[in-house]
């Protein structure tokens, strides 16, 4: 899975492309939280619109990054998820406590 | 008795996942379903295979199994392990249920198989291993 990461006033936009199973899900979480520790950064916003395919360790990668900045208080949400995405997401009852929009606009405005 | 079937076998490396579940959809793609079908069953594959790497096996390596049978327009998927087995079963199935919380598992791969399937049964006997059958009917034929 390849990254790309935006810095835009102190909220940290990460692009996802690939898919994001177990195996890729290491890599993904240890360089979103290599770039949420360097630069001190408290709001994270998961773009998912390059993601192809998802199972549930998805979920467990979105709600690990969630865990760990509310213990700084700093918050979560993700973007741009299609609908098979959304589906796996909406198993786990996700929705309850990480916000979803439907642009990166529309999340860096209410972050 | 089937009208097609297939076996694989691959070594228990995170690496062979999107492999498992692409072969299973390219065999699946000979009942022509659509999309959502074929993302519902590559889902499940994933999360089948997934547990048997990281449950089944753990740290040791081994041969993860899956065999597919089509008959008619149904699809039957069965992964299997030689690995340490499901001490409850029922247990392992629960929603949020993982026996892992270290690795920051969502405890939810019970939950997508049963979901994105019409069928699931898990067999599992401590120290022998566990097998996953899955069936899954497709609707753009009949």
């Amino acid at each position: 899975m390849y990254l790309k990461f935006e810095n835009n006033n102190e909220k940290l936009l990460v692009h996802m492309m690939g898919e994001l199973d177990h195996h890729s899900a290491e890599e993904v979480r240890n360089k979103i939280d290599d770039r949420l520790n360097r630069d001190d950064m408290k709001k994270l916003i998961m773009d998912f619109s390059g993601v192809s395919f998802m199972d549930s360790s998805g979920i467990g990668v979105v709600i690990g990054r969630y865990k760990k900045l509310a213990y700084k208080n700093g918050t979560v949400c993700i973007t741009n998820v299609n609908e098979t995405v959304r589906r796996v997401f909406e198993l786990s009852g996700m929705f309850k406590i990480i916000k979803l929009y439907n642009s990166n606009e529309e999340a860096l405005e209410n972050i | 008795m089937y009208d097609n079937m297939m076996k694989i076998e691959f070594l228990s490396k995170s690496e062979n996942e999107s492999f498992a579940r692409v072969a299973v959809a390219a065999f699946a793609s000979q009942l022509d379903p659509t999309i959502d079908e074929i993302t519902d069953v590559k889902t499940a594959v994933s999360e089948a295979v997934t547990n048997s790497i990281i449950h089944g096996y753990g740290k040791e390596e081994g041969i993860v199994k899956i065999q597919a049978f089509i008959q008619g327009n149904e699809l039957t998927v069965i992964v299997s392990d030689e690995g340490v087995g499901i001490d409850n079963v029922e247990l392992a199935m629960q929603p949020l249920y993982t026996s892992r919380p270290d690795l920051e598992r969502s405890g939810m791969g019970f939950t997508v198989m049963e979901s994105f399937m019409d069928s699931l049964k898990v067999q599992s006997e401590k120290g022998k291993g566990t097998e996953i059958i899955m069936k899954k009917a497709f609707k753009s034929l009949s």
